[in-house]
């Protein structure tokens, strides 16, 4: 029963989180929820009895594809500016 | 009722991330959010996939000291999805590499990441 | 950019496809036959208590061979797109501007770094006994190379030794595989050493052999990568 609620909490966040990745203007903020996204998929895929696939969707979409898209954030506002 | 049970909610919330990503991609203006539309897209597909594989009940497919091993039938989850989505995830990062690196090269050109600027090959 | 009204048509026909498959979704109660026949006869012809890494490395031991070449290519290729030129990388002046990190993190990083390496090679080696495996244990070394990037950002970086590493691993990937036509069933069997007694560590033939070779490949192109990034912000 805990699992359902904690499932349908789960849910909406990563939905909430998913609108404000593609509707918010401030760059920042979206890669940030993108790696929110995932994470918090990594914990619904623990719920779901996948253990390998939440440890390689944790370290893989929330760690290093967030950190690769600041890299290129950067270097992109060094050439316009 | 019927519907409130751990795989439909994954599979739902899966699904309507698959149209979240599909909007993005096609609204969007600046070539990073619809990188970042690739991804929420990727990563809604990969759910969908994962809770197809669940039975209710059971517990991970790993045969340890809770599971006898000629019982095992009986107690784990279907472990084929969950193999194909650990490959898919790790081919979802080297893509949304590969876009970024073309996204700087772009950006060398022209100094600029609206996509109206881009539209050279447009018909 | 398409129209309004043609990307609203394009997801509500989208959304009916949705609403159509989500309709006939029942959950299961049985597993599959396939996933049956794996569960049955998985601990007597392969011997890994793990099966999704049974099933990734030996039954569809073919597609982590494919994904495992993708990998190499879209590194190659970012190296490829993202290399600077040789004047470029001797710019002195470039170590003028960047602000050194706080003592903090730089402490804390020559504490955090061998203990991440150790986890993520301990991830690799145990793949066939607890959760875990080649890529979660490179994504773990990758991030401890992300740390280290993060404490030291003008550090340079051996590209020689780590393409040295990731091509080692690729071709004694491919070996052991070729070894397995010669001495047992097929290609990529792993009955090329003798299945050992089931759950403990030199257990499941090969599968523990091949999982290292895949960890340190995956890791050191995944390190790459990164490296590159991390050396664009370097040029003016």
């Amino acid at each position: 029963m805990i699992y359902i609620i904690l499932s349908v909490f789960l849910g909406l966040f990563i939905l909430v989180m998913a609108v404000v990745a593609v509707h918010n203007q401030n760059i920042k903020v979206a890669i940030i929820a993108a790696g929110i996204v995932s994470l918090f998929s990594s914990i619904l895929y623990l719920i779901l009895a996948a253990p390998d696939v939440a440890m390689t969707e944790a370290a893989i979409g929330s760690g290093l594809s967030t950190v690769i898209f600041f890299y290129v954030l950067n270097k992109i506002r060094k050439n316009n500016a | 009722m019927e519907y409130l049970n751990i795989e439909y909610i994954s599979i739902t919330t899966g699904f309507l991330l698959i149209l979240i990503g599909i909007f993005g991609i096609l609204t969007q203006k600046n070539l990073l959010k619809i990188v970042i539309g690739f991804t929420l897209f990727d990563t809604g597909i990969h759910l969908v996939m994962v809770s197809i594989a669940y039975v209710r009940g059971r517990t991970a497919p790993i045969i340890d000291e809770t599971i006898n091993v000629n019982d095992a039938v009986n107690k784990i989850v279907d472990p084929l999805p969950q193999a194909l989505v650990l490959t898919a995830i790790v081919i979802g990062l080297g893509v949304t590499s590969l876009m970024l690196a073309y996204i700087l090269k772009l950006n060398k050109e022209r100094k600029s990441l609206d996509i109206a600027n881009f539209s050279d090959l447009k018909w | 950019m398409l129209k309004k009204g043609i990307i609203l048509a394009i997801i509500v026909a989208f959304a009916a496809i949705f609403l159509n498959l989500l309709s006939s979704f029942n959950g299961n109660t049985e597993l599959s036959d396939l996933s049956s026949y794996y569960a049955k006869n998985e601990p007597a012809q392969i011997g890994a208590a793990n099966l999704v890494t049974a099933i990734v490395v030996t039954y569809r031991g073919l597609d982590t061979l494919g994904e495992v070449v993708i990998l190499f290519l879209s590194a190659a290729i970012v190296s490829f797109l993202l290399k600077l030129s040789h004047d470029e990388q001797n710019n002195e002046a470039r170590k003028n501007e960047l602000r050194p990190s706080s003592e903090l993190l730089q402490t804390a990083t020559r504490i955090l770094v061998p203990i991440i390496f150790m986890f993520g090679a301990y991830v690799f080696i145990n793949g066939h006994l607890t959760p875990g495996g080649g890529f979660q244990g490179g994504a773990i070394i990758a991030s401890g190379f992300v740390l280290l990037l993060l404490a030291k950002p003008d550090m340079k970086i051996n590209h020689n030794l780590i393409s040295t590493i990731e091509s080692i691993s690729g071709v004694s990937f491919v070996i052991i595989g070729i070894l397995g036509i010669f001495l047992a069933g097929g290609f990529l069997d792993n009955n090329i050493i003798g299945l050992g007694t089931f759950g403990t560590l030199l257990s499941a033939g090969a599968i523990p052999i091949i999982y290292i070779f895949i960890g340190l490949k995956v890791g050191s192109e995944l390190s790459s990568i990164v490296g590159t990034y991390n050396e664009t912000q370097k040029e003016n």
